[in-house]
């Protein structure tokens, strides 16, 4: 074999120029692909931003105050779908974390790993139901079954039970991020901890949860930031955004909502209308909040990361 | 010498005493049972849901059968059907797939093997991350703006709300689970095989696409179909990019291009928003086709898995 | 010092290679001159100047860290793959400059061979993991020939011949990296680098790989990095000793026909480290 190659004859290392050019045009291909996610965001702000401009050009200022969010009246008072964001995502917090983190710490701290096999595809199929299912969930079971029964005046349509839905749907994002911290703390520690004497309780709330905080934090935020954007829940089962409410109890919307109902009314707007335009600086808000939630639960996740 | 022996019993037992534990651990019994009643709390709920929309579901299908997966939307409870639905959302999930895979995969590619550290590299990443957690409905902002309107001007006797704007809206919104799945499945892959592979003589490419994507595709099949059932679940952005809400007639692939579509999870919607209970049923039954399709979706990739696994 | 070397039971199983006739001395087939490697700013090897001759065994010996590992994946480009890194000096094989502009290092690889510190053999089946070395180089031949001569170079043909289907991972170690060394040979290179190939290894499975050697120098030119002495001392011709200089970057101290080396080391560095005094 190797004798079918005398050291004296000329040996090219050039390679194929075929396999050159084939290399160099496949390398191109994934680098652009790489930068067309860089032109979507940038879609995305341009197409967010200019819309909103030309929206704010459009009204006067004083239309964002009102009794309530009445855009084909031209009425687009913020806070009425602000308030309703708040109380969809504190009711939906109040379910999901101490669920989510409970759940967490049996999963990471208890669970046998066979219990883990079994209970972790159940979370992901949860995580994988569509918001609408949910939506629909809590407007024939969560409102009947359960908001009705305790409170008598709740409207049939009420942020309440959208605020339950969006907490279930929640809950598997904080469990699955705290748990991944949780586990991430070395063994030694809880060692450590055992070494003295503690129990598993001992360990898991004063040991592993306060080395974990940080990406339980994360996971919080995160959660948060999911509640924010969950739109079907809310526009299925609160019905719409109308005069401002402090009332769990009554039908609203949150900023997500309004975008959809917004945009699936019989008189679906269309064109350059204040009522179409105010879809994109609603857009704006939640993409800015969202956004600012993102990178702080993601630093939060990276300073778990360096811990250990 | 029996005084020694009993004292010596005595220690032994009040060691034993002491090791066994004396009292009760209280507080870690009722702590580890409120941590399980935690964790069954979410698969009760996903009982309760599933009975439930099963058992609102079962009047529809024992009474109308497989007509209710065979016919057109229709504004009366009694006679309609998801046939469109589910037309509408075998072709969303084929332009998502067409078009979020190999983006989504060849992003994943040059960031893992081609790109180093540089400051664009970071960017992209950071930026994915971010577009990640972007809420669906503002890629329906995104759809609305750019798809349909591009969708329009090439096609000028609609209004551009076909399904290829909806597909395409869908495809972005997903693109960034396909880019962060392959990214860790591609970072799974040992560097002593891309190393072996060079060392025989493979070109980088050879390396990619006769090692290390062969390694890596369980992650990255389990990734598409996260991505796909995401996409199948959407129906805000599909609101704000012009699928149709309500009835309509036509099916054949020509009106789908050409303006009116809808998919399933669209008529769930549009079905719960109704004022008349027998649609709630209808929705019902709706949902469980489209929970069966997930559930599919879902199956298929394990097998897919579980063969390419098999394959070394 | 020998004394040393051949209280090793396993020395007095193999005949000692360097007992074998040498040839005149024949043109090197690679030349290392002034060579240095930085990754980023550390300087990793400086100012190498080696040469090795063809179907001979030369070992590169030294302390850990010393930059052996680095200055083998030079010869093969495998250092390109690194990202911050650089050449200085030159390499060549067959006279030709390795670093050359116009040189493809995917054509460096198929012709000089490498096998590596832990076997690593691709996940696929064993007939697979030596034809995917031919099949990329645009072998035409035939392969099921190709991949039965591979296997029985690497003396691991009697062992794989009914399960060449099998997954390459089903292997023990030591004949992993047989494995990994058939696969080397596949793509018929006329240099085969090992890069301490036998650290993993149990002392049978290591005999079994130096005699495997002895096979392949007769068309092969092996240069192989260790850390085990005793290797050095009975499987190679040649030596190389490398050491670290205050500033971490590894140098040659001493290079020469092995038996020399060991037994009358020019250098005092060379005689502390091959009686183990350091290292």
């Amino acid at each position: 074999m190797a004798q079918a190659l005398p050291a004296s004859s000329v040996i090219s290392l050039h390679g194929s120029a075929a396999r050159r050019r084939r290399e160099r045009l496949v390398r191109t291909v994934m680098l652009s692909a790489a930068a067309a996610t860089i032109v979507i965001s940038a879609f995305i702000i341009e197409t967010v931003l200019s819309q909103t401009l030309s929206f704010l050009g459009q009204i006067n200022l004083g239309q964002l105050v009102g009794i309530g969010w009445f855009p084909r009246r031209g009425i687009f008072d913020i806070a009425t779908i602000l308030i309703g964001t708040i109380i969809v995502t504190v009711i939906a917090m109040i379910i999901a974390t101490p669920v989510g983190l409970a759940s967490a710490i049996y999963l990471s701290e208890y669970a046998s790993p066979r219990v883990r096999r079994i209970v972790k595809p159940i979370l992901e199929v949860l995580a994988g139901i569509p918001s609408v299912v949910v939506g629909f969930f809590a407007l024939t079971v969560l409102t009947p079954a359960l908001i009705k029964p305790l409170f008598n005046d709740a409207n049939a349509f009420n942020l309440a039970a959208a605020g339950i839905g969006v907490g279930i749907l929640s809950v598997p994002l904080v469990a699955s991020v705290a748990e991944d911290a949780m586990r991430a703390v070395p063994r030694s520690l809880r060692e450590a901890s055992y070494g003295l004497g503690a129990r598993k309780i001992t360990t898991s709330l004063q040991v592993v949860f306060p080395a974990a905080v940080s990406g339980i934090v994360a996971a919080l935020i995160l959660a948060t930031s999911r509640a924010i954007g969950e739109t079907m829940v809310v526009a299925v089962a609160a019905g719409a955004p109308q005069a401002r409410t402090l009332n769990p109890l009554d039908p609203g919307g949150t900023m997500t909502s309004a975008m959809v109902l917004l945009a699936s009314g019989s008189d679906q707007v269309t064109g350059n209308s204040a009522a179409f335009q105010s879809l994109f600086f609603v857009g704006l808000l939640l993409f800015a909040i969202t956004l600012a939630l993102n990178v702080l639960g993601d630093a939060f996740v990276r300073r778990a990361r360096q811990r250990y | 010498m029996s005084t020694i022996a009993s004292s010596a019993g005595a220690t032994q037992a009040s060691v034993r005493a002491a090791l066994t534990g004396k009292h009760r651990d209280t507080a870690g019994t009722v702590f580890q049972v409120a941590l399980l009643a935690s964790l069954l709390f979410s698969l009760a709920v996903l009982l309760v849901l599933v009975v439930d929309v099963l058992s609102k579901a079962t009047p529809v299908f024992a009474e109308r059968g497989v007509a209710f997966l065979t016919s057109p939307l229709s504004s009366n409870p009694a006679k309609a059907g998801v046939v469109q639905g589910i037309v509408g959302t075998a072709v969303l999930a084929l332009i998502v797939a067409v078009v979020a895979i190999p983006i989504g995969l060849a992003t994943a590619i040059y960031l893992e093997e081609y790109a180093g550290d540089t400051r664009f590299t970071r960017f992209v990443q950071v930026n994915i991350r971010n577009l990640a957690g972007v809420p669906s409905v503002v890629y329906g902002l995104l759809g609305l703006s750019v798809f349909v309107a591009l969708a329009n001007s090439l096609d000028g006797a609609g209004n551009g709300r076909n399904i290829l704007a909806g597909g395409a809206t869908l495809a972005v919104l997903v693109l960034p689970i396909v880019v962060i799945t392959s990214i860790e499945a591609l970072r799974a892959v040992p560097n002593s095989i891309r190393e072996a592979g060079y060392g025989v003589g493979a070109s980088q490419w050879e390396v990619i696409r006769k090692l290390i994507l062969p390694s890596a595709m369980p992650g990255i099949l389990t990734g598409v179909v996260l991505a796909l059932s995401r996409a199948l679940g959407e129906t805000a952005p599909l609101v704000l990019a012009g699928a149709v809400l309500g009835s309509f007639s036509g099916l054949s692939l020509e009106s789908l291009f050409s303006g009116s579509y809808t998919a399933l999870p669209m008529i769930v919607y549009d079905w719960s928003r109704k004022p008349q209970e027998a649609f709630r049923e209808d929705a019902a039954a709706a949902i469980v086709v489209l929970l069966a399709i997930t559930l599919f979706a879902n199956g298929i990739a394990i097998l897919l898995r579980n063969r390419s696994e098999k394959a070394w | 010092m020998m004394a040393a070397l051949s209280g090793d039971p396993l020395t007095t199983a193999e005949p000692l290679s360097p007992a074998n006739p040498k040839p005149a001395k024949p043109e090197p087939i690679i030349e290392l001159e002034n060579l240095s490697f930085h990754y980023g700013k550390f300087r990793a090897v400086k100012d190498v100047t080696v040469s090795f001759v063809p179907n001979q065994i030369t070992a590169l010996i030294g302390p850990s860290g010393c930059g052996k590992s680095t200055l083998l994946r030079t010869i093969n480009r495998m250092n390109d793959l690194i990202p911050g890194t650089k050449v200085e000096g030159r390499v060549s094989y067959h006279g030709q400059d390795l670093y050359a502009k116009d040189v493809d290092p995917v054509e460096v690889r198929r012709r000089i061979g490498m096998v590596f510190q832990k076997a690593n053999p691709f996940p696929k089946s064993i007939y697979e993991n030596i034809a995917f070395g031919p099949k990329v180089t645009g072998f035409k031949g035939d392969m099921d020939e190709l991949v039965e001569t591979s296997l029985r170079r690497a003396a691991l043909w009697d062992d794989v011949k009914d399960k060449l289907g099998q997954s390459g991972l089903a292997l023990s170690g030591g004949q992993q990296q047989r494995l990994c060394i058939a696969r080397a040979i596949a793509t018929n290179p006329d240099v085969i680098l090992m890069d301490e190939p036998c650290s993993a290894l149990d002392p049978r499975s290591t005999l079994q790989i130096e005699e495997l050697m002895q096979e392949l120098r007769k068309n092969y030119t092996i240069l192989i990095v260790t850390h085990n002495m005793q290797q050095a001392g009975r499987a190679s011709d040649n030596t190389v000793f490398l050491n670290m200089a205050e500033d971490r970057a590894g140098y040659v101290v001493e290079q020469g026909p092995t038996i020399g080396l060991f037994t009358n080391p020019k250098n005092q560095l060379t005689e502390d480290y091959v009686s183990g005094r350091f290292g």
